[in-house]
């Protein structure tokens, strides 16, 4: 238990120091990613496990990865602007850039550059999750009546039933001379149905 | 034909203005798509073994993965693909439950979790100077109870502690020519001999305590004979080297001194061959030399002699030693003869006997045995039984137990270096086909599940039903073509060199293909596989003929080595013919001409600039030079800056009598400004892509012509300070500057420059535009730009009466050497990812509205809408721009992630995306690889050409009974009213 302890130590204070100047010719980037719980948990077939979390500096110059509490760090880094990418399926990320000053070493700069947020420490969270599948529509009434086969019945259904309605209300003589026109004519043609053709 | 593509384009506006966005549901992965878990070629592996319970190997490849397998199955526990630049140098399991793994030069060291593969700790490890990396995990070898690693990495030989990766104790070697060889720790003690040369002719032995990192003893003593490649340890105080010629072996023993003993191999061989190396083994007592193709095994008895116990011509694999009980050690032999390979597991200090031999059958087509790995356990009588666990030539991986293969990896597919397609031959009778439909009866009860899916009615039984059902469906991995074009053959080249056919139904491997070519032989130590060709496409009057591709490669990686072609059937999968050329291979030109076999011809140019016709037919000859002032090409040097233009002079003049042998002349050359600029990406249209239609209709039926042509060139520059990676400039010092490039006449069509830019650039050039992944540095934030380009000469062809006059110049001759008269329009927007590659849709007749597919550096592949990049887009568009499918200016690109392609999956390590058009206009298919593959199907404008498989048959037929039934009942009741009616 107790390196384990040291581990959170150390990772703790190096987080107050984000970016502390290394034995070398570079610089360290510490950071930590948060996921926070409940978010991505429904419906996601796979759980954000952290150890499948890259953290990507300037486009894959290195990669690293997240310890069980979270944390990464970037080692032997030069002075200048960089940029920090978290790859996690699931989450969206916004990139993050990094200050890094050889004048003042110690000093926190950074900023997502989606939003131009400045963070004061280098915790890095999802700005929301990401699901990759849409979402059946749940069983409606109304989604089989707004299919094609749906207004097909339906139309049969106003036929069937308000058909015969419409021809109670008519008046009935005209009703018996549309029934003796039919008579008459036999068969309907085509030309009867064109306006105009049936006049004759 | 126009009112079709009229009707085609109305339901595909239709479409396409209804839903823009691709989308799949959870429960259709799987249908079209399939996704392969790779790991690439196996470096080292450590098997975990020793405690009861799952028996698991951890591997590290070339393709930087570390990974977990079940020795069962071949399965993968978990993986890590780590960064391009982040080699990895050794790994080894400590306390029985951390992978330790030491990479990027031996800088970085990480732990990770073995039963999870969560990272525990990591390290960083600095040195004075570059060095060879070692890696030790002793057995039991303690500080204050912390189990300890011994790294030697950069000059530097530091204690780290396993618990969490704490450097305990570290100490430099800075001795200025000091090359460190091997660091050797004698089983049981607590000291570490570091032995090496320094100034070529001085061989040092450090001894240190590994409790505190303390030097305890310093011998060096010279030979005057020098000392050449690596050493081998053979006892734990005695190593083996050879002399500077390479004819001598040298036993140096450090015990008590440094004393050299010399034993000419010639001594040991009668014919010996010229010089040798050392193959070093960690098996006590034994070491191997190799010379030339002969294999030496070599024991070395305790007074220090040496006695040849085995000399092969077969190449020869030795594993490491593996400890089985009281102190004795056991490894293998594994030697390839003919069809089969023999394995032999002997114990290190008894020659004559051997614990294990078997021969095991193995496909030709995997090569030789490379590498080989073993690890025992205990049969039910007691007795060692061995598992061998052998990587291949083709950088396969299986595992060898009791004489049999008891799986087999195919992780060659992790580097592919080149993708093609071809079609399956063509359903005939005679040719044997799957079951496609049971009855009638099973038809239906399977669209009734279905039915029952939809209406969410289904049981959790019913739902995994449905499911199974419509993964197994028979259809897709049929062996022959399709009415819609989907199924097809990936024929992949590895670089291993071997060929493989994927079946784009399931991806399963339909044949695979050794190529002798491309394989290490005596005239040709390092073959190096280019490129990928369609040679064959029988199309019309070759029907009988079998599809064939071109595979090219190249002896060894400088630009004057000597080529290699090799043609395959790709129905068959055997080679039909191989040529070992005499030139090299500079850049290859598929000519868009065939002949009378539909072999299409080729166009190798070599690096003298001369140009090589295949095949070398008198009928291809003449069809060449019928075109041969049409034939214009393009060469980049990217080092010195310039872009130069080619065309053909005639036939090879000189020393060279080449029937198909060409000169070459330069027509025109873009030199640009070393200090200002420098080339860092070049893209242009691929070579079959399709056009639908020149004109383009925008919003106050204007029409647009677009300016298409297949001689254009995008290319990018950056400021030479801009060139490193991203941070090391200020904005103020780096631009980007794009070109397009006419590549027929050299003239620059059009030029930006982005101020505060930089790359990497990324780019895709497609119709009549070209889009491109560059970075912002004022903003801090990569950036796509779309570049679109216009024809302006045929502008004033709007007027009707003009074209019924005839004073229309549409029949006019178009030619690169008159000024083109284009305009072009350009946007930017912000993109969030970093990108690796990004590639286009193409379908058959180019009429479906195309999508970018952009893979991220999270290796997803993202599908984007080109209507997004639209230079044309803006803040407010009119209603008429909105009718047209404009969509209002955003600053950036969104990211829907319903539009992943790859969905929750990951290409891992991806390189490249590959789209190949299906027959059917609205599909396309897409390949995605990388250490992963990842194929589908994709329809940019939604499949409106075809019922999709979703579409219930059942409902539809339910309906139709339903309205019969319906008309049928209200006839009868008509009927009987009308009946009542008339009795009343």
């Amino acid at each position: 238990m107790a390196p384990i302890a040291r581990l959170l130590l150390l990772a703790l204070l190096s987080t107050a120091l984000t970016i502390s100047s290394g034995s070398g010719d570079g610089y360290t980037i510490n950071g930590r990613v948060k996921i926070p719980q409940g978010l991505g948990t429904k419906g996601f077939a796979l759980p954000g496990k952290t150890s499948n979390v890259k953290v990507i500096l300037n486009g894959g110059q290195i990669v690293t990865y997240l310890r069980p509490d979270g944390y990464f760090s970037f080692q032997n880094i030069p002075a200048g602007t960089h940029l920090i990418e978290v790859a996690a399926i699931g989450y969206f990320f916004s990139p993050v850039r990094v200050d890094v000053s050889a004048r003042n070493p110690g000093k926190v700069q950074a900023a997502l550059t989606e939003n131009r947020r400045g963070l004061s420490e280098l915790v890095l969270e999802p700005l929301r999750d990401e699901q990759y599948y849409e979402i059946r529509e749940p069983f409606s009434i109304m989604s089989v009546v707004k299919s094609p086969m749906g207004l097909m019945v339906g139309f049969m259904l106003v036929v069937v039933f308000l058909m015969p309605k419409l021809v109670e209300n008519m008046d009935p003589e005209e009703m018996r001379r549309a029934q003796e026109e039919m008579r008459n004519q036999g068969v309907p043609s085509l030309a009867s149905l064109l306006p105009g053709g049936g006049r004759n | 034909m126009a009112i079709r593509s009229f009707l085609i384009l109305f339901i595909l506006f239709f479409f396409s203005s209804l839903n823009p966005i691709l989308s799949l549901y959870e429960d259709q992965v799987g249908l079209v798509d399939w996704h392969q878990q790779y790991l690439g070629k196996v470096k080292q592996a450590v098997f975990h073994t020793h405690k009861t319970g799952r028996k698991r190997v951890v591997v590290s490849t070339e393709e930087n993965v570390v990974a977990l397998l079940d020795l069962r199955q071949g399965e993968i526990f978990w993986r890590h693909v780590l960064g391009s630049n982040d080699v990895i140098d050794g790994i080894d399991i400590a306390l029985g439950k951390y992978v330790i793994t030491l990479s990027s030069g031996g800088s970085i060291l990480r732990a990770w979790n073995l039963p999870d593969g969560q990272m525990v700790w990591e390290s960083s490890l600095r040195g004075p100077k570059h060095s060879k990396s070692l890696l030790l995990v002793p057995t039991n070898l303690k500080i204050e109870k912390d189990n300890i690693v011994i790294i030697f990495s950069n000059g530097r030989l530091n204690a780290v502690s396993c618990i969490d990766g704490e450097v305990l104790w570290e100490k430099d070697f800075e001795g200025e020519s000091l090359e460190v060889q091997q660091v050797i720790q004698p089983p049981g003690s607590n000291l570490i001999y570091v032995v090496g040369f320094a100034s070529s002719s001085l061989f040092e032995m450090y001894q240190i305590n590994a409790l505190n990192g303390e030097l305890l003893k310093h011998e060096s003593a010279a030979f005057s004979g020098g000392f050449l490649g690596e050493v081998s340890p053979v006892f734990s105080e005695t190593v083996v080297a050879l002399d500077s010629t390479g004819l001598i072996l040298l036993t140096v023993s450090f015990q008590n001194g440094i004393s050299f003993q010399q034993t000419p191999i010639s001594n040991l061989v009668k014919d010996s061959f010229g010089p040798a190396k050392i193959i070093p083994s960690s098996v006590t007592g034994i070491f191997a030399i190799k010379m030339n193709a002969v294999t030496i095994v070599i024991r070395v008895t305790d007074e220090n002699k040496l006695e040849v116990v085995e000399k092969t011509n077969h190449e020869t694999s030795i594993s490491d030693a593996l400890p089985v009980s009281e102190g004795q050690q056991a490894f293998a032999l594994v030697q390839r003869a003919g069809p089969e390979i023999h394995l032999r597991v002997k114990l290190a200090h008894n020659w004559d006997d051997n614990l294990l031999k078997e021969s095991v059958k193995m496909d030709q087509h995997r090569g030789l045995v490379h590498k080989i790995y073993i690890n025992n356990y205990i049969r039910t009588d007691k007795s060692y039984g061995f598992r061998a666990l052998i990587v291949m030539e083709d950088h396969s991986l299986l595992l060898l137990q009791q004489g049999e293969i008891v799986w087999s990896r195919e992780d060659g597919l992790a580097s592919i270096i080149d993708v093609t397609t071809s079609e399956l031959p063509v359903e005939r009778d005679g040719v044997s086909v799957a079951k496609v439909e049971h009855n009638l009866f099973e038809w239906l009860k399977g669209h009734m599940l279905k039915l029952k899916g939809t209406l969410m009615l289904a049981s959790p039984q019913d739902i995994a039903a449905i499911q199974s059902m419509r993964l197994k469906n028979s259809e897709k991995s049929k062996m022959t073509r399709d009415h819609n074009g989907f199924r097809k053959l990936l024929i992949v080249l590895t670089r291993a060199g071997k060929l493989f056919a994927l079946h784009t139904g399931d991806g399963h491997i339909v044949w695979s293909y050794l190529l002798q070519s491309l394989q290490k032989s005596k005239v040709c130590q390092h073959p190096i596989g280019l490129n990928l060709y369609k040679w064959q496409v029988p199309h019309h009057h070759a029907m009988d003929e079998n599809p064939s591709v071109l595979v090219i490669g190249k002896c060894g990686p400088s630009s004057d080595a000597p080529g290699a072609l090799s043609f395959v059937d790709t129905y068959t999968g055997k080679e039909l013919s191989s040529l070992s050329l005499v030139h090299s291979v500079a850049q290859v030109i598929p000519l868009p001409y065939t002949d009378s076999t539909e072999q299409r011809l080729h166009l190798l140019i070599d690096a003298d600039k001369h140009a090589h016709l295949y095949p070398k037919t008198p009928e291809a000859i003449s069809i060449f030079e019928r075109e041969l002032s049409n034939i214009y090409w393009y060469s980049v040097e990217d080092d010195n800056g310039i872009i130069k233009g080619h065309a053909l002079r005639g036939k090879c003049t000189g020393e060279v009598a080449d029937e198909v042998c060409f000169d070459t002349r330069e027509l025109w050359s873009i030199v640009f400004p070393s200090e200002s600029e420098k080339i860092i990406a070049t893209v242009t249209r691929k070579l079959n892509e399709v056009v639908h239609t020149q004109a383009k209709v925008i919003a106050d039926q204007e029409v647009m012509y677009k300016y298409i042509s297949r001689n254009l060139l995008f290319v990018a520059t950056v400021a030479l300070k801009g060139s490193g990676e991203i941070g090391s400039v200020t904005p103020e010092e780096s631009w980007l500057v794009a070109y397009l490039i006419d590549t027929v006449t050299g003239r620059i069509l059009h030029r930006v420059t982005h101020h505060g830019s930089q790359g990497p650039v990324h780019a895709v050039f497609s119709e009549n535009w070209v889009v491109y992944h560059y970075f912002n540095l004022k903003a801090h934030r990569y950036e796509m730009s779309v570049i679109e380009i216009y024809d302006q000469s045929r502008a004033d062809n709007k007027d009707v009466w003009k074209l019924v006059l005839g004073k229309h110049n549409l029949t006019s001759p178009i030619s690169l050497y008159s000024r083109p008269d284009v305009i072009t329009k350009s946007q930017s927007y912000f993109f969030t990812h970093s990108v690796k590659t990004i590639a286009v849709t193409s379908t058959t007749k180019g009429i479906t509205s195309k999508q970018l597919l952009i893979g991220t550096i999270g290796d997803q592949v993202l599908a984007l809408d080109k209507r997004f990049l639209d230079p044309r887009r803006t803040v407010n568009p009119t209603q008429a721009e909105k009718e047209e499918g404009i969509i209002p200016l955003t600053d950036s690109l969104p990211i829907i992630p319903q539009s992943y392609v790859t969905h929750a999956l990951r290409v891992e390590g991806l390189r490249g995306i590959i789209t190949v058009p299906a027959k059917l206009e609205s599909t396309t298919l897409v390949f995605a690889h990388g250490v992963d593959l990842f194929f589908t199907q994709l329809a940019p404008s939604r499949t409106y050409d075809s019922l999709t498989d979703d579409f219930n048959y059942a409902l539809l037929l339910i309906t139709i009974v339903a309205l019969v039934a319906a008309i049928s009942l209200t006839w009868t009741l008509s009927e009987r009213k009308e009946l009542q009616e008339n009795w009343r």
